[in-house]
């Protein structure tokens, strides 16, 4: 039987801080990513992702003790992504208290630390993120960096095939063009890449209307990830699941 | 005191958190006494069985192990540390002794996905004390690989085995309760309540 669909809230961090806009009525503190992450595990959430945006290296000290205070505090599966670099950068989120490591740019800069942070760690702790859109490569849909500004010439189908070759666990398929738009997740890119994978994907960008999280279920995705939507008390995590738990999806 | 045997595999951190959520005293140490006479002893794991192996063995913990089982105290195995218990585990064809104290070999889940990752639900052994309370919970899992089988040794000091199972591609064994000895395929310290509530039994065996 398959494990129950996990909603995954984002949450982008930079000097301890949670940045985007945070709309909650029932914080004590709204940029408190530790504080939030609480509401969300109460909410029902099924993992959590931090995203440190911070643009300094100097900065990233202070994303180790969000995840270590975090991680004391909540017990479900906690994500750290952004600006992981090497193995060691990966140990030192782990030892924080992170679960698993998602990797982005410099996976695509040097594939092999894929299959290094595999070596050291196993491929439950490493997901590929993927900053996809639509361009013109093979599968017509091209790899970016830079948060989807800066196109790389890569497909993007292509790249998530040869990452999962290297060792990666899970896939966070991050669609460039509906990010944002809370107009529907692309499910043309989840049904694309579905059967070119044997590992677990998550799908992220464009979550707005309930019908969204189900859609992208159906196209292929076995869990689905959202930030703004959550952030701005448009749905809470509860009202999802109960959609999806109606509509005969299995929840926790 | 609860022991959480540090061997250099596994997120200690969010184990040592969970464990002392109900206000038990929680130690990460690999002191070989500490870990032989704590009231209870966790044995985490992730990533490969042999490089969990070649840490436990390091530590002596098939040692600890056998001394903490005469003396009828209880162990609890989590993840790999959970199939470490077992005689052998099999990873891309690599064979490599476990500890030993249950018969059967780890092996990789016939899925067309993997890993086994997320929330799943649990065939509960009859009168599970572990799992008093949460038997219908969804538990959370991160594992390619698992026991398929459970083979009773006759000769086995321990009495008779409860044992819970997992389906994903086909059944694999979730938790094991054998008197002094317990272990979970999937992650307590990450299941939320429900894996609070399972920790709080397994804490009230130690007793």
């Amino acid at each position: 039987m398959n494990p129950s669909i996990r909603i995954i809230p984002c949450l982008d961090v930079t000097e301890g801080r949670v940045v985007k806009g945070i709309n909650f009525t029932n914080l004590k503190d709204a940029g408190d990513p530790v504080e939030m992450a609480r509401v969300y595990d109460l909410e029902g959430a099924d993992e959590l992702t931090f995203l440190d945006i911070s643009a300094s290296t100097g900065n990233r000290q202070t994303t180790y003790d969000v995840v270590g205070r975090t991680a004391e505090q909540v017990f479900i599966p906690l994500t750290v992504g952004g600006g992981v670099r090497t193995v060691a950068d990966v140990d030192k989120l782990l030892r924080a208290g992170a679960d698993k490591i998602s990797v982005n740019t410099a996976a695509i800069e040097r594939p092999e630390l894929l299959s290094e942070i595999n070596q050291h760690f196993g491929a439950q702790v490493l997901v590929l993120s993927v900053d996809a859109r639509r361009g013109a490569t093979a599968s017509s849909f091209e790899l970016t960096t830079h948060g989807g500004t800066r196109g790389t010439g890569i497909d993007a189908i292509e790249w998530v095939k040869q990452a999962c070759d290297l060792g990666v666990g899970e896939i966070l398929l991050n669609s460039m063009d509906a990010d944002g738009t809370r107009a529907g997740y692309d499910l043309e890119m989840i049904q694309l890449l579905r059967p070119h994978i044997s590992t677990p994907m998550i799908a992220s960008g464009g979550a707005g209307a309930l019908e969204d999280f189900s859609r992208a279920i159906d196209a292929g995705a076995d869990a689905l990830l959202a930030a703004s939507v959550f952030h701005f008390g448009v749905y809470r995590i509860s009202q999802i699941k109960e959609f999806l738990r109606s509509a005969g999806y299995l929840i926790r | 005191m609860i022991a959480i045997l540090d061997y250099g595999s596994g997120n200690i951190k969010s184990a040592q958190r969970a464990f002392s959520r109900h206000g038990a005293q929680v130690e990460v140490t690999n002191d070989f006494q500490k870990c032989i006479n704590a009231d209870g002893l966790v044995i985490p794991g992730v990533g490969a069985f042999a490089t969990c192996m070649e840490g436990l063995l390091n530590h002596r913990a098939d040692v600890i192990i056998d001394a903490r089982m005469s003396k009828n105290l209880q162990t609890l195995g989590i993840c790999v540390g959970a199939q470490t218990l077992f005689s052998f585990g099999d990873e891309h064809d690599v064979v490599t002794p476990g500890l030993g104290q249950w018969n059967g070999t780890v092996t990789k889940l016939p899925a067309p996905k993997l890993p086994h990752m997320g929330w799943n639900l649990i065939d509960v052994a009859p009168e599970s004390a572990l799992f008093a309370g949460v038997e219908k919970e969804r538990f959370y899992f991160v594992h390619s690989f698992a026991a398929q089988n459970w083979e009773e040794d006759p000769h086995s000091p321990l009495k008779q085995a409860k044992v819970s199972w997992g389906n994903y591609g086909g059944k694999f064994i979730a938790a094991v309760e054998n008197g002094p000895l317990s272990a979970t395929q999937f992650h307590p310290e990450k299941s939320g309540d429900a894996g609070a509530k399972l920790i709080e039994n397994w804490i009230a065996k130690c007793a």
